[in-house]
């Protein structure tokens, strides 16, 4: 009798443990983008998901910038942080369009009346893809608000920015990039 | 009089029905608590970020325009995803939420069961029955003679 109870009771505590480990391995960071990063490495975006457009019909994607060079920037407009951060993306978008380069926005877990209304107070003229629960950003280990992504022209990842970024930052990194050739 | 009362019926009949498309079919109360924070991942209706007053702003304005619950829940979905729903998808990972908890209780039956079959095999044992072994001749006799003076 007891060796009929053991195995039925085995199993399911196993299946209780495996359940529990999946769920931890796939609701923590994924920290792989940072790790190329700190290696120097450049590496393939972690997703090509498209995202619905903000403020139009359809979907976006990264693979519609093939050959540019592409600072994602995420955003929200309840995020403090990066509405202090925006000048400064419109301004590194005016900067990158005439060099072959574009800003593309992912505004993350907000309503699109809200979302536009950023776009307008801001005067934002890049494109902007709606990340509506933030599952997208997840894919890139996001952890927290603003953060920033800069895709080569070969679509490589070549630089992370896990928080606000600076006028220096920008400097350092999008002129390289856009000088190179796909 | 006949005049007021007739004024009063088309007037009714007039304003009540604008008044009742204006009144709220639902409250934020009520929606809140069916409601995820999608930053801080709990209910809206303990939540305090500035995600959760951007949703419940959202929610307020859909109730002003005389949406129900369900109409108010349905254009949540359509701008947040169904994640800012409190209760669980059906699908991927998060049906792990439904069939647990089903699966446990399962479980927990099937325990009773096999508890309860047990303690009915365990009782006959103490109880006298069938199985009992037959009483030696001479004990036999003893009892009956014992039983013939008590009844004595």
């Amino acid at each position: 009798m007891r060796a009929r109870v053991y195995w039925p009771v085995t199993l399911a505590a196993a299946l209780l443990v495996a359940l529990l480990a999946y769920g931890l391995t796939t609701t923590g960071t994924d920290t792989t983008l940072d790790s190329a990063m700190a290696r120097g490495d450049r590496v393939d975006a972690p997703t090509s998901a498209a995202l619905p457009l903000l403020g139009g019909e359809g979907t976006g994607s990264l693979a519609d910038y093939k050959g540019k060079v592409v600072l994602v920037n995420v955003w929200a407009a309840w995020c403090d942080p990066c509405r202090d951060e925006l000048p400064l993306i419109q301004k590194a978008h005016e900067m990158m369009e005439s060099r072959g380069g574009t800003v593309l926005g992912i505004d993350v877990k907000e309503n699109s009346g809200a979302a536009l209304e950023a776009v307008d107070e801001f005067g934002l003229t890049f494109p902007n893809l709606r990340d509506r629960d933030g599952s997208y950003v997840r894919e890139w280990g996001q952890t927290g608000y603003p953060e920033n992504y800069v895709i080569d022209r070969d679509g490589k990842v070549a630089a992370v920015r896990r928080f606000p970024a600076t006028q220096k930052w920008i400097d350092e990194t999008l002129p390289p990039l856009l000088d190179e050739s796909a | 009089m006949r005049a007021l009362v007739v004024a009063a019926l088309i007037a009714l009949a007039v304003f009540a029905p604008a008044a009742g498309a204006a009144a709220p079919r639902t409250s934020l109360t009520d929606v809140e608590d069916e409601v995820m924070c999608l930053e801080c991942g709990t209910a809206l209706n303990v939540s305090n970020s500035a995600v959760a007053d951007q949703e419940r702003e959202f929610i307020a304005e859909l109730i002003a325009q005389g949406k129900t619950k369900q109409q108010v829940k349905d254009a949540l979905v359509a701008e947040y995803g169904p994640r800012v729903l409190a209760e669980p998808a059906d699908e991927g990972f998060a049906l792990t939420a439904w069939i647990v908890p089903a699966l446990a209780a399962l479980a927990a039956l099937a325990l009773v069961a096999f508890t309860a079959r047990r303690w009915r095999r365990a009782r006959p044992a103490d109880a006298p029955g069938d199985d009992d072994p037959a009483l030696d001749p001479d004990d036999a006799r003893r009892l009956d003679a014992e039983l013939a003076a008590f009844d004595r």
